[in-house]
């Protein structure tokens, strides 16, 4: 009983990470990963509740205890197994995953302490089944005949790939750029998330025996109704994003050295121009960054320019620092590398020089007014108090809208005002034979949120494959 | 990996054309499209027009001149070699319609963009007057298909060791002035300059005309938003609204000025493959 008063009072098991002023000039993973002993203990900490409320809080309802269990007894392969069940990505999941509004949020060991660290368990379980090499794979339900096209290959379209592959569908992701993983391969920058890990889940379900087609512009190589023909399948599910840049709208914005943060991240992160010239994509450097916005893409924008070198890195934001979408621990990590938050302010302009670089930006200082409808107080601009700021790298990480490169060539599909498709909460679209979910159905989320929308759609898609439509 | 089937060196050594081998691709592509690609594993993402696809052999062709290290290392590839990846066809096509007299006016590679247009108004009916330049003989592309896909046929060089000796933008004047309000549309096709000065040259006569712009982009898609132009005063986007526009709505001052974004990177990337590659010749 001695031992059991002792495991409720452990402390919280910290992740080890790459110092601040180490990492603010590399781009190598900034958490290190938990070794065995680490693992087990923070595994410990878990009380193993009967109903727990931490799989409630999982989109893709992994069975937190299950795996956490075999953890704490040394059985990572039984841990795997666990996560796989219910998971595709765990590794990319555990890292990237807002658990502290999931599954941690709702842990019953949080209330009274911080809560058990299941992202960086899930994280250490995912990361020693890619060290190991013959782990078995999953079972996979027998052969069913039918054919599945799943357009993207982001988080929510690899769920679905996932978890259609495992119910006996052939399955076929279609990718428009030449390396599968969408978001987390040209948006998510490499310290957050390793594109090799990526690559791993991915080869993962390759293994599994999805087919990966990448350099397939879906809509344009091919059109929906053209897989759902002439190609033989059987549905489709669409997880395209959304992936079509929103700019400011002021003057200036066409200037050399203005970037949206799509472009920005791209090219960091899917063309490595971080390391030009051993990689042809230019990346440009900067000496005095703006970013403007306050979610997590700034926060990779901010980030990334820091580890090009630069030392004047600044985050615009129009709202206070209490209202910055972005994750804590990003703005906690952004801050300890030497970012700055310049926040109440909104660019008005773009100053060039006479080639059209860019040299300055003016900014609108701005007050905080009554509550709009996201419940946030509106930012309204304070009358005759402008500042013009030195920059020459400005990143515009404003959101992202619908490319209406599917939808546009896709008769039947119902879009909404803002161009994102409507589909039921299965992911059911207006079309028969067709599925859409994450970002192009609910306008930019998570990767876990993607997820658990692929999730949904797979069982649906499952169910019309079984029965019929 | 997309085989290259056939290569040909056009024009003074730096001017190359490849048939490739992307059925996908050739199935699907219609004049004034392009395609994305990536040389191998550490290139960058260029786009390419199509100059000419054959749906039956699932070809697709590419022209282009040697400016930098991706184009350079293109041509380092030979026959039976692959590009890593290609992706396409992107862009909205050129709309082709039945519409009278149409002049194509071409310059430099720009030739090899114009071509399946210029077919495109020829199988459609209209009366075809092509115009293309270079600045020497040896520079000129395409010349036998153009004429080919051309009711009337002009050739220009700046230094006048062939055709006309001046610009395209003279012969344009003069068909303009000769056939006035019978020219529908004109389609010019070169060098931003070039594009330029000849859409002047059409505003004069009230001539509608098209421009296909050579932006520089990454995803091709309409998703990063690199290849933004200023057309009639609103942003678009190259690769997805374009690559045409109305030329005389183009700021042209712009698009030069964007194009020369990453100069000094470019120059660095070619000084190091070309340095690289004189230490491999050495070696052997």
């Amino acid at each position: 009983m001695a031992e059991k008063a002792k495991k409720e009072k452990a402390p919280r098991t910290p992740m080890p990470e790459q110092k601040p002023e180490v990492r603010r000039r590399n781009f190598e993973e900034v958490p290190m990963g938990y070794t065995a002993e680490m693992a087990q203990a923070e595994a410990q900490r878990c009380l193993q509740c009967k109903k727990p409320s931490c799989k409630e809080g999982c989109p893709v309802n992994v069975d937190i205890p299950q795996f956490i269990a075999e953890i704490a007894q040394g059985n990572y392969a039984g841990a795997i197994m666990q996560l796989w069940q219910k998971n595709s990505l765990p590794a990319v999941c555990g890292r990237v995953c807002p658990q502290e509004n999931q599954c941690e949020g709702m842990c019953i060991v949080g209330k009274k302490d911080k809560p058990v660290a299941i992202g960086n368990l899930e994280r250490f379980a995912a990361d020693w089944a890619r060290a190991e090499k013959d782990l078995p794979m999953p079972p996979k339900d027998a052969p069913t005949g039918k054919k599945v096209a799943v357009v993207g290959s982001g988080p929510g379209s690899l769920t679905v790939a996932g978890d259609l592959i495992r119910k006996g569908h052939e399955v076929t992701v279609f990718e428009a750029f030449h390396k599968a993983g969408g978001v987390l391969v040209y948006g998510i920058p490499e310290f957050r998330l390793p594109k090799e890990i990526v690559a791993a889940e991915v080869n993962f379900l390759e293994r599994l025996g999805v087919k990966v087609e990448c350099n397939m512009v879906v809509g344009s190589t091919i059109t929906v109704d053209e897989l759902l023909t002439e190609e033989g399948f059987d549905a489709v599910y669409l997880g395209v994003g959304a992936g079509l840049p929103r700019f400011v709208g002021v003057p200036g914005e066409n200037l050399i050295g203005v970037y949206s943060a799509n472009e920005y991240l791209t090219r960091a992160n899917l063309m490595k121009g971080y390391l030009f010239p051993e990689y042809d994509t230019p990346l440009v450097g900067g000496e005095h960054v703006c970013v403007f916005g306050g979610g997590n893409v700034a926060m990779d924008s901010l980030r990334t320019a820091m580890r090009m070198g630069c030392d004047d890195v600044k985050c615009v934001y129009r709202r206070s620092e209490q209202e910055l979408p972005a994750r804590g621990e990003e703005i906690h990590h952004a801050k300890d590398e030497g970012i700055q938050f310049f926040v109440l302010h909104n660019p008005i302009r773009f100053i060039g020089d006479e080639d059209n670089r860019l040299k300055a930006v003016e900014l609108q200082e701005m007050k905080l007014g009554e509550p709009d409808e996201s419940g946030r107080r509106r930012p309204e601009p304070i009358p005759g108090s402008t500042k013009t700021l030195e920059c020459d790298l400005a990143i515009i990480a404003i959101g992202s809208g619908a490319n209406p490169l599917i939808t546009r060539t896709t008769p039947g599909l119902a879009v909404n005002k803002w161009g994102y498709i409507e589909a039921d909460e299965a992911g059911k679209t207006k079309k028969p034979g067709v599925w859409a979910g994450g970002d192009i159905v609910t306008g930019a989320a998570t990767v876990i949120k993607a997820a658990g929308a692929g999730r949904l759609a797979a069982n649906s898609m499952h169910e019309y494959l079984t029965w019929g439509w | 990996m997309y085989k290259i089937l056939a290569k040909r060196v056009l024009a003074q050594g730096t001017v190359v054309e490849n048939e490739i081998e992307a059925p996908r691709i050739a199935a699907k592509a219609k004049p004034g499209q392009f395609v994305i690609l990536r040389v191998n594993e550490t290139g960058e993402r260029i786009p390419l027009t199509m100059a000419d696809t054959d749906p039956n052999r699932g070809t697709i062709t590419i022209i282009y001149q040697v400016v930098g290290k991706t184009t350079a290392l293109l041509k380092s590839l030979e026959v039976m070699d692959a590009i890593m990846d290609i992706a396409g066809p992107l862009g909205t096509p050129t709309p082709i319609e039945k519409k009278g007299t149409v002049i194509c006016v071409g310059g430099g590679t720009g030739v090899a963009v114009l071509h399946p247009i210029t077919r495109g108004f020829h199988q459609a009916g209209n009366k075809v007057i092509s115009i293309i330049g270079a600045r020497t003989k040896d520079l000129l592309i395409m010349e036998d298909k153009m004429k080919k896909a051309s009711d009337e046929f002009y050739v220009c060089t700046d230094d006048g060791s062939y055709g006309h000796h001046g610009f395209v933008t003279d012969v344009l004047r003069e068909q303009l002035t000769k056939l006035g309000s019978e020219v529908k549309e004109a389609v010019c096709i070169g060098p931003v300059p070039m594009m330029k000065f000849c859409s002047k040259v059409t505003e004069e006569y009230g001539v509608p005309t098209m421009v296909s712009l050579n932006a520089i982009m990454v995803d091709g898609t309409g998703m990063c938003g690199c290849c933004r132009v200023q057309v009639g005063g609103e942003t678009k986007f190259a690769c997805v609204d374009g690559p045409e526009f109305d030329a005389h709505k183009v700021d042209f001052e712009g698009l030069s000025k964007r194009l020369t974004a990453y100069v000094p990177q470019e120059r660095q990337a070619m000084d190091r493959y070309e340095q690289k590659c004189a230490c491999e010749t050495k070696g052997k």
